[in-house]
């Protein structure tokens, strides 16, 4: 076991099949994935933390979701719906729900109800409350859910290569068929690499769009 | 004016919150519900901009039942200002200001101006626009509160126990200039808090509540104080209610001996009191527009057990004791 698939240059040109491009097809999955999870959970969350109805949904959807096998329902999807990307983001949307739902709900939840009743009390409509007062406020927490689902939609994106797809799954999968332990180790550190990569991006993110108000940063 | 007509809250399953109340708070006037907690102060409160809407009866504002009013527009034309002063903790203090003027389709810049304009009114200076509410005390918070409800100057006030979340020393500030505000700006406050001090110091009109919702007396600070309608009003406003009565009149009308009287007081070159001879300390001074209650602190903490009166211009005179206070209050009662 050693560096030397990760470190030869040949692997890192442009060519098909070579590393940059398995990370712009695992990002591609990626971003697909979050787009997709956090369009369904986010309005959700939003409305059962808003509303405090199905607030049982909000809650078992972080554990239902969790359990389930994601290769196992990769397989599933495959069957019913057969080859393609569609099943893969599928699963892996299945992931990134569950950290977003519980999130948005817990964000929203957890404001100080004070500040809430100042919002309706001011005279701001019910929409306005959610987007002027109730979403800037419960970002912080938001926003860690979905740091906490983009981790593991990055690990995960792999199993994309178990059907035929490409992404960095590639690596893991090829490399363990020929026994090239050496592009196993480059697969998975550079799946590891662009987690973090991706993480501190969203933590800038949420400091340029989380108010400094809602920060330590602000405090006397 | 802000009528209540026979106004009753119900909760399911929670009792009676507010028990067929009819009320009147007039224009420009500052009026106090007070009461012990589960009184239905603050939910009387409520439906006056309707955060609550009643069960039966109409709250209704210079004749217009707010039932037939949009909500958010109704709100926009109420001041509010809530305990802990509930500030927006994302946006900065001149943002939260200008919420309202905005939400009123002001535009920013135009809201921002009158916000700068506001924070002075109540006493912060402009180093605090750009703040954040936790970066401020609550002393701070709440002006900021009052500010905000203020911005797009609305003819009514709702404050539910705005003063109550600061300490004595800064609640005793901000009495001081919620009082001279209101004198400037006469808006048609309602007010709630569970201190009868407060109440009376702050109030026109008291209105006081108890348990189960239900008005026990209104009247002003002074009639509360002298005439209490049953025991739990006597209770409520406190034992020391004659005493406290005493604020409400000045010394216009109390008699006082010559200073040669007082052979004790000393008097400097121009005639103003200098001290007492035995016992040390200065003199304690009032003048003709001080309150009885004050002249009569200052008999029983003199030395020499009198208080002197002095003119505008600082000279004394005349001396006032115990025994002279206690006399007019006899005469005072025998006329009435």
């Amino acid at each position: 076991m050693n560096l030397s698939y990760l470190l030869d240059p040949a692997h890192w040109d442009l060519a098909d099949g070579s590393i940059p491009r398995l990370i712009l097809s695992h990002l591609w999955y990626v971003l697909l994935a979050l787009l997709i999870g956090t369009a369904i959970a986010l309005p959700v969350g939003l409305w059962i933390g808003h509303t405090g109805r199905g607030s049982f949904l909000a809650i078992n959807a972080g554990n239902a979701g969790r359990s389930l096998p994601t290769l196992g329902l990769l397989m599933l999807m495959v069957t019913l719906l057969g080859l393609g990307l569609a099943p893969v983001l599928i699963a892996l949307t299945v992931l990134v729900i569950p950290p977003v739902l519980t999130s948005a709900y817990a964000g929203i939840r957890t404001l100080d109800h004070r500040v809430v009743d100042a919002a309706k009390g001011v005279g701001m409509r019910p929409w306005q409350v959610l987007t002027k007062v109730e979403l800037p406020m419960a970002l912080p927490v938001l926003m860690s859910g979905f740091r906490s689902a983009t981790l593991q939609v990055v690990a995960t994106a792999t199993v994309a290569a178990a059907v035929g797809l490409n992404g960095l799954g590639r690596l893991l999968i090829d490399g363990l068929a020929v026994n090239d332990y050496s592009r196993v180790l480059a697969g998975a550190i550079v799946v590891a690499v662009l987690a973090v990569v991706l993480d501190l991006v969203f933590a800038l993110a949420q400091r340029w769009v989380v108010s400094p108000g809602l920060t330590e940063r602000s405090s006397k | 004016m802000i009528t209540f007509d026979d106004v009753v809250k119900v909760y399911p399953g929670g009792g009676t919150a507010v028990d067929h109340l009819s009320l009147e708070l007039p224009t420009g006037r500052t009026t106090v519900l007070v009461g012990p907690s589960g009184c239905g102060k603050t939910t009387s409160l409520r439906m006056i901009n309707r955060m609550i809407s009643p069960t039966s009866g109409r709250v209704l504002i210079d004749g217009q039942d707010v039932a037939g009013e949009d909500e958010a527009l109704l709100r926009r034309r109420i001041g509010y200002v809530i305990q802990h002063a509930g500030l927006f903790p994302h946006r900065t203090v001149l943002d939260n200001v200008a919420t309202v003027p905005m939400l009123l389709g002001r535009t920013r810049r135009q809201a921002r101006t009158d916000a700068l304009g506001l924070l002075e009114r109540v006493g912060l200076s402009a180093d605090f626009a750009k703040r954040y509410p936790a970066q401020l005390s609550g002393g701070q918070q709440q002006r900021v509160g009052v500010a905000r409800a203020l911005a797009a100057d609305p003819p009514i006030m709702v404050m539910d126990e705005p003063f109550s979340a600061v300490d004595p020393i800064v609640r005793e500030g901000l009495h001081r200039e919620f009082l001279r505000l209101q004198q400037d700006l006469g808006k048609t406050i309602a007010m709630v808090t569970h201190d009868i001090d407060e109440a009376i110091k702050l109030g026109d009109v008291v209105a006081i509540f108890r348990q189960g919702g239900v008005l026990a007396q209104v009247g002003t600070p002074r009639e509360l104080l002298e005439q209490p309608a049953d025991e739990f009003v006597a209770e409520f406003v406190g034992r020391d209610r004659g005493l406290r009565s005493l604020s409400f009149d000045t010394a216009a009308g109390l008699p006082v001996r010559p200073v040669s009287e007082a052979p004790d007081l000393l008097l400097d070159d121009a005639g103003r009191p200098a001290g007492w001879r035995t016992g040390g300390g200065a003199a304690g001074t009032f003048t003709s527009a001080d309150s009885l209650r004050l002249v009569t602190d200052l008999t029983i903490t003199s030395p020499a057990g009198m208080a002197v009166r002095v003119g505008p211009d600082g000279k004394a005179e005349g001396v006032v004791s115990h025994h002279d206070i206690a006399d007019h209050l006899v005469r005072r009662r025998e006329t009435k």
